[in-house]
């Protein structure tokens, strides 16, 4: 391994990938749309309340009111009082208005309060928006049941904290923000150097190169610099974009870099391994996307891993990416370095194993 | 001087194709050497088993006393290599290529001169992707020079330029061999070899089929010198009888085969005794071509000079 042998490469290769636009916007600009795209998706629904159109048919009674407001002051949810729909029935003007949560206070609400007579309020949900829904239940049944207990004179007894789990409270854009960056320091290399892999060896860029001094491993050290170097700036945009657009709660930590650097280690390694094994450019393309596609989904870049059933679990376990963007969760959200180390072991043992294999199977020259 | 290439039972099989068959020859120390054959005679093959690029299947094989396949890092900052139909990077300059190959020798080049030699100045620093074939081509043989090779091997150098590329790239061989170079060449246009080389070689069929310098090629494998004139066809029949040489007759050319230079007189005597009219007298010997043609037999379309692959 010559020093200056890899820097004159990675020079010339940098310059090339900097020439060519449809690279460089897929390497930068693509990560931005996505973060830009999920952000947008996911922040609008976790950041409003619910809002709750109400029919009070009990006139405006003390009760009624107090037990609205009592909803209200919850904060989980918005009670929007409604005059009473006539003509069809209140779930289909719900439906029709494009509102999934409702709710019908009855008339004789307070009467039959004060009476002690069991009394109904009516909700309505959508089960295709089950969050609100669950939401909405949820705070209603709680404010139920404090006037009840109120009505029979009786004060809790079992009453709960709450606490987050870790320090503090993770909102989505928090996981998508390393979830993200993952996507780019797996596609990236992943889809370039399966291409590379074949072009070179159609050009006869290999054999060209193989009558110059250098090897084959100071020519992929040269490739894994530049997709460093990439992974590094486009990390940097995305934590930009996330914390200053979406308001995510990452930073971007000297603890992050060594995920930096082993990722595209890694992943470059992978792709010339993948286009070296194959004989065509095209088994080379599927081997890749092969490849590609299930970790893309399944390694925890859009939806965290514990949110997934226990089989797909196991699943992302044997997906190298799994360890890049678990790391990075730890390092940027859960401050458990521990275990940050432990998933650069694993990378970095699965890198040295990739990148001595794709150098074993990518042939400079023709037997 | 000694033999800066020397080849000895070379042989190379693809699967059951005998590529090349136990050729033997040799290129001595700063001579140009054109290594000739019609397309799919075993060239290429030949040339990149010598360049370390392609394993043989049997034989010896020494390029300044290495093996190329088990010593090609080694041969390779001795030697400089224009492979066929030469590529490089899309995006990058000529000067940022040559800079890029003087760091991988590590050796100090005046870039600015070396795109002056091969007459690239003029587009030192636009990407690869917009230049010509010929000015690619000029930018492989640049490439080749950088690290100041004791051997080049110039695989099909002259392909496609034009006219005026092709003498520049002529007088650059003149120059390597002024030099003290080895210059291995292969190409298409064999008055190009017959202008440059000191050796040839032409193989054909995996075997090569003859050898020396051009001129002893055309006196060994080449007919003798004719003397032609234009005349009538019965000029040419006059000639059959009253001489005891070939005649051929062709479209108002009559071609009669002389024995030796003084040979020129008598023919031209018999000429004028016809009585028939006869203009335009010349000499005709064959040339590099002829030789080429009359040896590999007809050839395919595209496998001699005029037809530049795509």
């Amino acid at each position: 391994m010559n020093p200056k042998r890899i820097g004159a490469d990675f020079l010339v290769f940098s310059r090339g990938f900097v020439r060519n636009p449809v690279g460089l916007f897929f390497s930068l600009v693509f990560p931005i749309i996505l973060i830009g795209l999920f952000g947008l998706i996911f922040s609008a629904s976790s950041s409003t309340t619910v809002t709750v159109y109400t029919e009070n048919l009990d006139h405006n009674s003390p009760l009624s009111v107090d037990f609205l407001s009592a909803l209200n002051n919850s904060t989980y949810v918005h009670i929007q009082v409604v005059s009473p729909v006539t003509g069809q029935t209140f779930a289909s003007w719900l439906a029709q208005q494009g509102d999934s949560v409702g709710m019908i206070v009855p008339a004789g609400f307070q009467a039959n309060y004060t009476n002690q007579t069991p009394v109904n309020v009516t909700l309505y949900t959508d089960p295709s928006d089950a969050s609100s829904g669950g939401i909405a239940q949820f705070v209603v049944t709680g404010v139920a049941n404090s006037f009840n207990l109120a009505s029979s004179h009786g004060s809790p007894i079992i009453g709960t904290t709450n606490q987050q789990v870790g320090s503090q409270v993770f909102k989505y854009i928090d996981y998508l923000v390393p979830g993200l960056i993952g996507f780019s320091i797996l596609t990236s290399p992943m889809f370039a150097l399966v291409e590379i892999s074949s072009t070179y060896r159609k050009d006869h860029l290999f054999r060209q190169l193989s009558l110059t001094p250098l090897t084959k491993g100071e020519w992929l050290t040269a490739k894994i610099l530049w997709y460093i170097v990439l992974t590094i700036i486009s990390a940097a945009i995305m934590i930009a974009v996330g914390v200053f657009v979406f308001g995510a709660d990452v930073g971007f930590t000297v603890g992050l870099l060594p995920f930096l650097v082993l990722g595209p280690f890694f992943f470059v390694s992978l792709g010339m391994l993948a286009g070296s094994v194959s004989r065509t450019p095209e088994s080379a393309a599927v081997l890749g996307n092969i490849i590609t596609f299930p970790m893309m989904f399944l390694s925890g870049t859009f939806f965290p891993v514990s949110s997934f059933p226990p089989g797909l679990q196991a699943v992302a376990h044997i997906l190298p990416l799994y360890y890049v963007i678990d790391g990075m969760n730890q390092v940027m959200l859960f401050h458990n370095n521990t275990r940050a180390l432990l998933d650069l072991g694993v990378i970095l043992i699965g890198g040295v194993v990739v990148f001595v294999a794709a150098i074993a199977a990518f042939k400079w020259r023709d037997e | 001087m000694g033999d800066a290439i020397a080849v000895h039972g070379l042989t190379k099989q693809y699967g059951d194709l005998t590529a090349v068959n136990s050729i033997d020859f040799t290129v001595p120390e700063g001579k140009v050497f054109a290594f000739l054959g019609p397309n799919g005679a075993g060239k290429t093959t030949t040339v990149e088993i010598l360049e370390g690029l392609r394993r043989r299947t049997s034989g010896d094989v020494k390029v300044l006393g290495l093996d190329p396949w088990t010593d090609g890092l080694e041969l390779h900052r001795k030697i400089g290599v224009i492979p066929q139909d030469f590529r490089f990077f899309e995006k990058t300059t000529p000067r940022e290529a040559i800079q890029y190959y003087a760091t991988l020798f590590n050796v100090k080049v005046d870039a600015s001169a070396l795109l002056e030699l091969v007459a690239l100045g003029d587009k030192a620093h636009a990407n690869f992707d917009v230049l010509s074939g010929g000015q690619k081509q000029k930018l492989g043989l640049a490439l080749s020079l950088v690290a100041s090779p004791t051997i080049c091997f110039l695989d099909e150098p002259t392909t496609g330029l034009d006219p005026q590329a092709r003498r520049g790239i002529w007088d650059v061989i003149r120059k390597l061999r002024r030099e003290g170079r080895t210059v291995f060449l292969t190409t298409h246009y064999l008055e190009e070899a017959e202008l440059l080389a000191d050796q040839v070689a032409i193989i054909n069929h995996g075997t090569i089929i003859a050898e020396g310098s051009p001129t002893q090629i055309i006196r060994d494998h080449g007919r003798p010198e004719r003397l032609s004139v234009d005349g009538p066809p019965s000029l040419g029949e006059f000639l059959k009888k009253r001489l005891d040489r070939a005649v051929t007759v062709t479209e108002g050319h009559v071609e009669v085969q002389m024995r030796d230079k003084s040979d020129a007189l008598v023919v031209l005597q018999a000429i004028e005794s016809s009585g028939l009219p006869w203009t335009g007298f010349a000499t005709v010997s064959d040339t590099l071509e002829d030789v080429f043609v009359g040896l590999v037999g007809k050839m395919d379309d595209g496998v001699l000079g005029g037809a530049p692959k795509p």
